[in-house]
């Protein structure tokens, strides 16, 4: 293997240096990337989100939210992306699959505890007021479920756009093509495609957090949003 | 890349009507390579993710105890252990090659850092769930700070350190799989990996590989599980 025997840092210096080269590729292959995250994560949330607050809404099946939340953590995206590919063959669309069944996980799981953990009084306050269900749930219970469900949406997205590399080894393109394809871009290639994925991730995970923030009603500005996003969804 | 394990299609061995016909699953290629695949890859695993979890929490526990003590820190460290979990991990074992080479060390450093992100935050937000009577009245009783930490912080802190083991144990089962793809040979991750690179992939193999990772990471979180129940059976809590 000539890979262990390049052990120094000018390998660094190079990958550096093939991102400078190479900006087009690059682009091209970051684009691909979160083309395929973007649709995985739209479907996650076409059909995760309504389950979790109707579920929450009505205080209903939380085994539901608990089984998602153990598939979003405990199936490895490897063997999601190996079965559907078998299923679905090389491609986009098997990505697609593997990745928003990967994001609908803590998605859901947030949605069902963020609706679900509203104040009960609150809620019983609004119904004496007059709302209706409609109400209650637009006015009152999304507004303040928001903090930790879109913890759920981020931690979806960041592990989505995270794993989207992996897609490279059932066709689904992206960075990770380079990352997979040593023999035609060699080490310094590989890890200039590793640097843009680390980047991108930490780009969507830190965009999202000022999504988060400007949706925060401001009367709760002052709850933990910015912090671990794991650790609520967890425990 | 090839990491000399076989031919182009690897481990279909003298297969049978079933192998070669590529059929959904065939039990008889995983009995057939049970001892010379599936069980060494699922073994590796195990150990892959014991050596992780075992140095992150070696690492994790008194990184937290100083953040508990210096409460400072807490905010920085864990915006940073934040930002480490968003690298996507092919992109950072890729990264580790030109330091350390193909090699396990490559594997495990990789799979500390993770580990050390889950553990971490969930040791400080156990050592923080002590309500402050019973820290007041444990003072109030002249226990020492060293004796608030062993007899009172630590004992109730024991179900959320369980909970970030449970965490860190299935992720990292996880993100071992991983490692198979162009970084190591050993675990359920290169079994997959390597029937995926086949001309046609084989199924069986993934199937199996798949399943044994799924199933080791159940086994792992029941066994954490009950780890919980055996040493503080008033927690009731449950995922």
């Amino acid at each position: 293997m000539t890979l262990a025997d390049a052990g120094n840092l000018h390998t660094f210096a190079a990958a550096f240096r093939f991102i400078g080269d190479h900006p087009g590729l690059l682009l091209t292959k970051a684009a691909e990337q979160l083309e395929l995250s973007g649709a995985a994560l739209g479907i996650a949330l076409a059909v995760a989100l309504p389950v979790g607050v109707i579920l929450g809404h009505l205080h209903r099946g939380s085994g539901v939210a608990i089984a998602a939340s153990i598939v979003g953590r405990g199936l490895p995206s490897l063997v999601l992306i190996a079965a559907f590919l078998t299923v679905l063959g090389i491609g986009f669309v098997n990505n697609m699959v593997a990745l928003a069944v990967l994001g609908s996980g803590p998605i859901l799981t947030n949605a069902y505890d963020a609706v679900d953990g509203v104040d009960r009084d609150t809620v019983e306050a609004a119904r004496g007021m007059g709302m209706t269900t409609r109400q209650i749930l637009g006015r009152v219970e999304l507004p303040l479920a928001i903090p930790l469900l879109f913890t759920g949406i981020r931690v979806a997205a960041v592990t989505i756009v995270a794993t989207a590399p992996i897609a490279a080894i059932a066709g689904g393109g992206g960075l990770g093509d380079i990352i997979v394809n040593q023999a035609s871009y060699r080490l310094e290639g590989v890890l200039g495609a590793s640097l843009c994925v680390m980047a991108l991730s930490a780009a969507v995970f830190l965009a999202l957090a000022a999504v988060q923030d400007a949706l925060t009603p401001r009367g709760l500005r002052r709850t933990s949003v910015a912090r671990t996003p794991w650790r609520k969804e967890q425990l | 890349m090839g990491t000399g394990k076989g031919p182009v299609i690897p481990n279909f061995g003298h297969g049978d009507a079933c192998v070669t016909g590529d059929h959904t699953f065939c039990w008889s290629w995983v009995r057939q390579h049970w001892g010379d695949t599936l069980g060494p890859a699922l073994w590796q695993h195990v150990e892959l993710t014991a050596i992780a979890v075992g140095i992150g929490f070696a690492i994790a526990f008194p990184l937290a105890l100083f953040a508990h003590r210096f409460r400072r820190l807490e905010q920085p460290l864990g915006a940073l252990s934040a930002l480490v979990y968003t690298i996507p991990s092919l992109a950072l074992f890729q990264l580790l090659v030109p330091l350390t080479g193909l090699t396990l060390t490559t594997v495990e450093i990789a799979l500390v850092g993770y580990t050390l992100v889950m553990l971490f935050p969930n040791i400080v937000a156990g050592l923080r769930s002590a309500p402050d009577e019973v820290l007041e009245a444990a003072r109030g009783m002249g226990l020492t700070r060293l004796q608030v930490l062993t007899r009172v912080e630590l004992p109730l802190a024991v179900p959320a350190i369980i909970g970030g083991l449970r965490i860190a144990v299935v992720s990292t089962v996880a993100i071992a799989t991983i490692a198979g793809i162009e970084v190591t040979t050993k675990g359920l991750g290169f079994a997959i990996f390597d029937a995926l690179r086949a001309p046609t992939p084989f199924k069986t193999e993934i199937y199996s590989a798949g399943a044994l990772a799924v199933a080791l990471a159940i086994a792992a979180d029941l066994l954490l599980v009950g780890v919980r129940r055996a040493v503080v059976p008033w927690s009731r809590s449950g995922r």
